[in-house]
């Protein structure tokens, strides 16, 4: 892309920080995934990539966009709103999937509430729509 | 004409989104964008969305701010525990919830799985429970309670 001679040095350094942070946060979440014990725990390490390693990588492309003026910023916006309604959907999905089974395997993670004794299956919980 | 209206948040949002994606704001793509939201919000209303209520829509800035400040807060804490040696005291925490509107849990579910640190794991419709896992804390039922204060309070007032 041309367009790259067009940038200033201050921008070209704000932009190349932004994408090392935003990229650095989500390398450090994929760590997490790596490292934590439970499946519980490891359901929490890559949102640091989907909130703040998005955040940053999305400030960059903005900062890059708007400076070397090919185009309004407002893109990254829906992208950032795209992965934050998103990502939780995937998760929810997973970390229910987790507790159904461990619970039908009878592992003690978090016992089931005290419920009426009919149906003790995922279908008395209504998801959130 | 009534269907395609039913959900005049769904059909502006559809609509900017449609001229966001286009870049332009020439009559062609407003024509498009409007074409857009409106088989949008029928197909919304063809599978009975709940319809958002907004009673006090001036509170979601200040909720979005909260958002954004605890994301930043949770970050560096979940960083820090990805990446050094203490073992994450994590616990499951069930909270009692006065939340009913489909639409306002929906959003609360959004905010707790989008900062890291906290994933909502279960709603049970019929205890109006959540279940919540947070993967460092010392007293679940303190980060309950504050969970209830901070965002529970304002959901509720936004949502009718």
């Amino acid at each position: 892309m041309s367009s790259f001679d067009a940038v200033p040095v201050w921008a070209a350094l704000l932009v190349g920080a932004c994408l090392v942070i935003g990229a650095a946060i989500t390398l450090a979440g994929t760590i997490g995934l790596a490292r934590f014990g439970t499946f519980y725990q490891r359901i929490h390490a890559p949102t640091l990539g989907s909130s703040f390693g998005t955040g940053f990588v999305l400030l960059a492309s903005m900062l890059f966009f708007s400076v070397t003026e090919t185009r309004p910023v407002l893109h990254e916006l829906l992208i950032l709103v795209f992965v934050i309604v998103t990502t939780p959907v995937t998760l929810m999905l997973l970390a229910r999937a987790a507790l159904y089974r461990d619970r039908a395997e009878g592992n003690d993670v978090f016992p089931e509430p005290a419920a009426p004794p009919d149906g003790a299956g995922p279908e008395q919980n209504e998801p959130p729509r | 004409m009534r269907r395609v209206l039913a959900h005049p948040l769904l059909w502006l949002a559809l609509f900017a989104m449609w001229l966001l994606l286009a870049r332009s704001l020439a009559p062609g793509q407003m024509l498009l964008a409007a074409i857009v939201a409106s088989i949008g919000s029928w197909a919304a209303s063809a599978v009975e969305a709940p319809q958002p209520r907004l009673r006090r829509p001036g509170l979601v800035v200040k909720l979005v701010g909260r958002v954004l400040a605890d994301i930043v807060v949770s970050n560096i804490a979940v960083l820090k525990l990805a990446l050094g040696r203490r073992e994450p005291r994590s616990k499951f925490v069930a909270i009692p919830l006065e939340l009913r509107d489909p639409n306002g849990l929906a959003v609360l579910a959004s905010i707790i799985t989008a900062t890291p640190g906290s994933a909502w794991i279960n709603y049970n419709a019929r205890t109006d429970t959540v279940l919540v896992h947070v993967l460092d804390t010392e007293d679940g039922d303190a980060w309950g309670q504050a969970l209830k204060r901070t965002y529970e309070s304002l959901l509720l007032e936004i949502f009718r």
